[in-house]
């Protein structure tokens, strides 16, 4: 057996420090955990605000600038008008599955936030020499925590399409959760470099472990795939198939209508801040303040209650990215989404991971070179190109093999071209029509 | 009775009841939502006695996982809103018999294996995901590899399901 | 526990609101009847009746599914050797790769009999 290989003391591994969370009495718990619930539904409104306008400057409109100072309020005016609106309920729904939906799709949006640390351990005003972690909790296993909470999400959206006893919501919701399954393990593979070099599973620690260099920096790679995994898994611009209005209407919550309808749209927002969050904490530093401003007058800016300024900035351009994403980028087709997610994100996260435990055992074996480092990089690279390029290439091929004639009454209706086909006057005979195209091409 | 002890009762009854709940309700999708309960339940349960990487697992792979496969088979055949009458339980006797031996098999198993160990909540985390990590990769290697070939066959029996034997995809 | 608490504490007031939210929309909204608004939205039209035994779906989203519960499971295998990985070194990089390898060898093989094309 190759138990007797390991003596079981070796197991009892040092844990990480976590013992100043679960330590603040219950009106700070309840304080911070108000505090955590405010931010995010203000941030919500702030950000639909926010995208209005942005978008609206892309495509040179001015946006929403009626109500409050900049149009400020126009989010909670909308939300109010929705709240005043018929609450309807479809006769072929499933009552209670119908009602639970949102409920289900909007706390576990607010869940995940509980382990996201905000700054660093502070002094608590108004009381003597209290202090407490700008964080409402933290656990060994607070990264898997937000995963698993998230993965709880996709009940709302499943439900919800089912429930409704609608075709178009039934399948908007399965084709949202198909979709946000899929991204989701290119996410989850997409950390496990990260873990490895933390060598935590808690935020806390993970943003210690970013003191000198941001994981951002050194583990590019896994920084790209989770942000693209992270705008598949929100159902975001350019992979928001779930709401083509061309094919599904409104995906799954075509029927809801009211407040419920309001929920749905507030666990979507929530869950862009989450995923925004937990990128920031395990790739951007956290809530460290960015680099020449950390060397200001002995990190100064890495105190107090600075950081929860660092970190929201930085929320904020994750956000603004997801806004330019949908202003710059047309809707994917889905078997194209389908098709980057399982055939480009996952090889190339799995061989991203074994590059990098290989490097890690390298440097921990000790006295290894740094060309070494280099030169493993460059075959990284050039694998990642090699992935990346010839799969398409293969389908490139593929699609040609299958090029046919174009026929512009196929079926006996008229159709037009596809973007590759070249459309022909119908007097031409099929002959002459495949020699002009060979001339054309030639 | 300490507060641990009261937790641990009140999530074995909710994961019992719900579980009674899955096999008696006439909607199917109502019983798969049962079942996510029943499985919360027990991961409150791992929770509670400190196996904690295992309770977020629990959630991950069965609640976010495999009941999510069960919904989508259920609505992808049949599953209408509403209860369906014909789900009734014709081989209710039987059923119940294997489910008692079931119950009777592994709870002596249980009861034999860890009869009289007692779990020390408060000392050093021994179900952190570095111990669990240090004991799969160091103790149970092979039981481990094996896994992989187990996941190797549940995906071709899933191709070999869907898509039928002998013809090659993409024609 | 006490680090579960706080969790407690904001999943508690989340479903409170969502739950006021929703017995509010009750509440406060008109109510109007109309017969054809308590239908499935069709863009319109009467809406299609759903299949008796249900329709043909794609066997897609099954394979889809199947596919997420082994990476999955993947997954949470590879978070705690990533977090002990200091500890073990080269024989648990050899012990993932072989892992991650026989994991492929299924994955190239669903690849292969086009379990990954939508089409």
């Amino acid at each position: 057996m190759t138990s007797s290989l390991v003596s079981q003391g070796d197991l009892v591994l040092a844990a990480e420090d976590l013992s100043m969370f679960g330590q603040d009495p219950w009106w700070l718990v309840v304080i911070k955990a108000v505090l955590i619930f405010l931010v995010l539904v203000l941030l919500t409104l702030f950000n639909i605000w926010f995208e209005r306008r942005v978008v609206a400057r892309m495509q040179h409109r001015i946006g929403p600038n009626v109500h409050g100072p900049f149009g400020l309020l126009q989010s909670l005016a909308d939300g109010v008008k929705l709240a005043l609106k018929e609450d309807i309920i479809p006769k072929a729904a499933d009552k209670a599955v119908f009602l639970l939906a949102p409920v289900l799709s909007v706390v576990p949006a607010f869940l995940a936030f509980a382990v996201i640390p905000f700054g660093p351990v502070v002094d608590v005003p108004f009381t003597d020499d209290m202090t407490t972690p700008l964080q409402l909790t933290d656990m060994p296993v607070a990264v898997l925590f937000v995963l698993a909470v998230a993965s709880i999400g996709i009940y709302g959206i499943v439900l919800g399409g089912w429930s409704s006893g609608s075709t178009y919501s039934l399948l908007g919701g399965l084709r949202s959760s198909a979709q946000m399954i899929s991204y989701e393990v290119a996410m989850g593979l997409a950390l496990v470099a990260v873990f490895l070099y933390a060598g935590s599973m808690s935020t806390s620690a993970i943003v210690d472990a970013q003191e000198r260099i941001w994981f951002g920096l050194i583990l590019i790679p896994s920084f790209v795939i989770y942000v693209i995994a992270m705008v598949g898994e929100t159902n975001r611009a350019p992979f928001d198939l779930p709401e083509a209005e061309g094919e599904l209407v409104g995906g799954f919550h075509t029927e809801y209508s009211s407040l419920k309808f309001a929920l749905f749209f507030l666990a979507e927002y929530v869950n862009m801040t989450t995923v925004s969050a937990l990128a920031t904490t395990l790739f951007l530093g956290g809530w460290r303040a960015p680099w020449p401003l950390s060397a200001v007058n002995d990190g100064m800016f890495n105190e107090g209650y600075w950081p929860v300024l660092w970190f929201l900035s930085k929320i904020l351009l994750f956000i603004f990215f997801f806004i330019w994403l949908r202003g710059t980028l047309p809707r994917l087709r889905y078997d194209q989404f389908m098709a980057f997610g399982w055939k480009r994100l996952i090889p190339v996260s799995l061989a991203w991971i074994v590059a990098v435990a290989t490097i890690r055992s390298l440097s921990l074996d000790g006295g290894f070179d740094r060309t070494y480092l280099l030169g493993a990089l460059g075959v990284v690279a050039v694998l990642f190109l090699v992935l990346f390029f010839l799969g398409g290439e293969e389908e490139e091929e593929q699609a040609e093999a299958e090029e046919r004639p174009f026929d512009a009454f196929a079926g006996g209706y008229p159709v037009p071209p596809m973007p590759h086909q070249v459309a022909q006057a119908r007097s031409q005979s099929p002959t002459v029509a495949s020699s002009t195209a060979s001339e054309g091409s030639a | 009775m300490t507060v641990v002890e009261v937790l641990f009762l009140l999530l074995g009854l909710v994961a019992a009841g719900s579980a009674l709940l899955v096999v008696t309700t006439r909607t199917m999708v109502h019983a798969a939502l049962w079942l996510v309960v029943t499985l919360g339940a027990v991961a409150g349960i791992f929770l509670l006695l400190a196996a904690e990487f295992v309770a977020w697992v629990q959630i991950l792979i069965y609640v976010g996982a495999v009941v999510v496969l069960l919904l989508f088979a259920l609505m992808l055949t049949k599953a209408p809103t509403g209860p369906q009458p014909d789900l009734d339980a014709r081989r209710a006797l039987p059923a119940v018999a294997v489910a008692g031996l079931v119950l009777a098999v592994l709870g002596t198993t249980v009861v034999a294996g860890f009869h009289g160990v007692e779990l020390d909540l408060d000392g050093a985390v021994v179900g952190s995901a570095q111990t669990t990590g240090a004991t799969i990769f160091q103790q149970w290697v092979l039981p481990f590899e094996v896994l992989s070939v187990l996941l190797l066959a549940a995906l071709v029996g899933a191709i070999v399901l869907s898509r039928g034997t002998g013809r090659r995809g993409g024609e | 526990m006490e680090l579960y608490m706080p969790v407690v504490a904001l999943g508690i007031i989340a479903t409170g609101f969502a739950v006021f939210s929703i017995v509010m929309s009750a509440v406060v909204g008109p109510k109007r009847y109309n017969r054809a608004k308590l239908d499935s939205y069709e863009c319109g039209i009467e809406p299609t009746p759903q299949p008796v035994g249900g329709g043909r779906f794609p066997v897609k989203y099954y394979i889809t599914a199947m596919l997420f519960i082994v990476f999955d499971i993947e997954i949470i295998f590879l978070y705690p050797w990533a977090v002990a990985f200091d500890n073990m070194a080269v024989f648990g990089l050899v012990e993932m790769i072989l892992f991650i390898l026989t994991v492929f060898v299924a994955y190239a093989y669903v690849w292969r009999r086009g379990g990954l094309e939508w089409d």
